[in-house]
């Protein structure tokens, strides 16, 4: 697992062309907002980021069922808890961007940097939730142990997923409804022009593959660093 | 019809933090990813002593 894939090298290679694709339609392509100007396109990788960073707590939460489901029989198992720790990290990254670029956005917009909204608030706690989850890991220090409960936090904790998506449908909010917004109930929705809608899917594509690239490199470190803690056990004992 | 809000600072402001922090990100997975390879090469000195 060590050594680097060549499909990984070409992934990288894919990835890069994607990412560059991508920007260069929102800062030369997309048109600019007639309302909010040139920050509007802060949505096209703002939505982009919110989706692989619930897209890595998804991973995590799988991860966690099937080693859960696993660790008893199987003995390699121990590679669901690598790829929930990177799930999880990825996600956390990619939120943090998504609860940043959302603030900036909504200084010119709405006047103000931050407001309890219900979407603002339920993302916040989903980061909260996950950081701890990486503290709660940092704390355990026999493998099985860690992984084991790593993975029952990761299930528990993917409540805040779905929360945190449909939080602007079940509650009064403030926040704009991109995914379908021709829904009535949908408040704060705007239309996207053509050349938006088709900025906004090279967005998300190339974010997905970002998202894929990441996890694949992660999951290798998670590896090496497996085998680093396997070999530190062998020459303490 | 009115001109569009002068918002260019926070579009610069919006894509430096998106760049900013997938590059410190990577930039962490290969600092990480190189310091587990020279852990991984010492141990295994040590193992073979």
């Amino acid at each position: 697992m060590n050594a680097k894939s060549k499909w990984l090298s070409v992934l990288d290679v894919v990835t890069i062309v994607l990412f560059l694709t991508a920007t260069i339609l929102v800062f030369f392509f997309a048109p600019m907002e007639r309302v909010m100007g040139l920050v509007q396109k802060v949505f096209y990788f703002h939505v982009a980021t919110a989706w692989i960073g619930m897209l890595g707590f998804f991973v995590a939460m799988v991860a966690g069922i099937i080693y859960l489901a696993t660790h008893r029989t199987r003995q390699d198992a121990k590679k669901w808890d690598i790829v929930a720790v990177a799930g999880v990290e990825i996600g956390l990254v990619f939120t943090l961007i998504c609860i940043v670029t959302g603030s900036i956005w909504a200084r010119p917009i709405w006047n103000s940097w931050w407001t309890w909204d219900p979407r603002l608030t339920t993302v916040t706690i989903m980061e909260l939730a996950y950081a701890a989850y990486l503290m709660l890991r940092a704390g355990i220090e026999d493998p099985e142990r860690r992984a084991r409960f790593g993975a029952v936090y990761s299930i528990v904790a993917f409540i805040s997923v779905p929360l945190t998506f449909f939080s602007i449908r079940i509650w009064r909010t403030i926040h704009p409804v991109v995914i379908g917004s021709s829904d009535p109930s949908a408040s704060g929705a705007f239309d996207m022009t053509p050349r938006m809608g088709l900025t906004f899917a090279m967005s998300l594509v190339s974010f997905s593959f970002i998202f894929i690239t990441l996890l694949w490199h992660r999951i290798r470190m998670g590896y090496l660093a497996d085998k680093v803690e396997q070999l530190k056990l062998r020459l303490t004992q | 019809m009115d001109a569009p809000a002068d918002t260019l600072n926070y579009f610069i402001a919006g894509y430096s933090v998106i760049f900013g922090v997938m590059l410190v990100y990577l930039i962490s997975l290969f600092v990480r990813f190189r310091n587990l390879r020279q852990d991984e090469k010492t141990l295994e000195e040590m193992e073979d002593e």
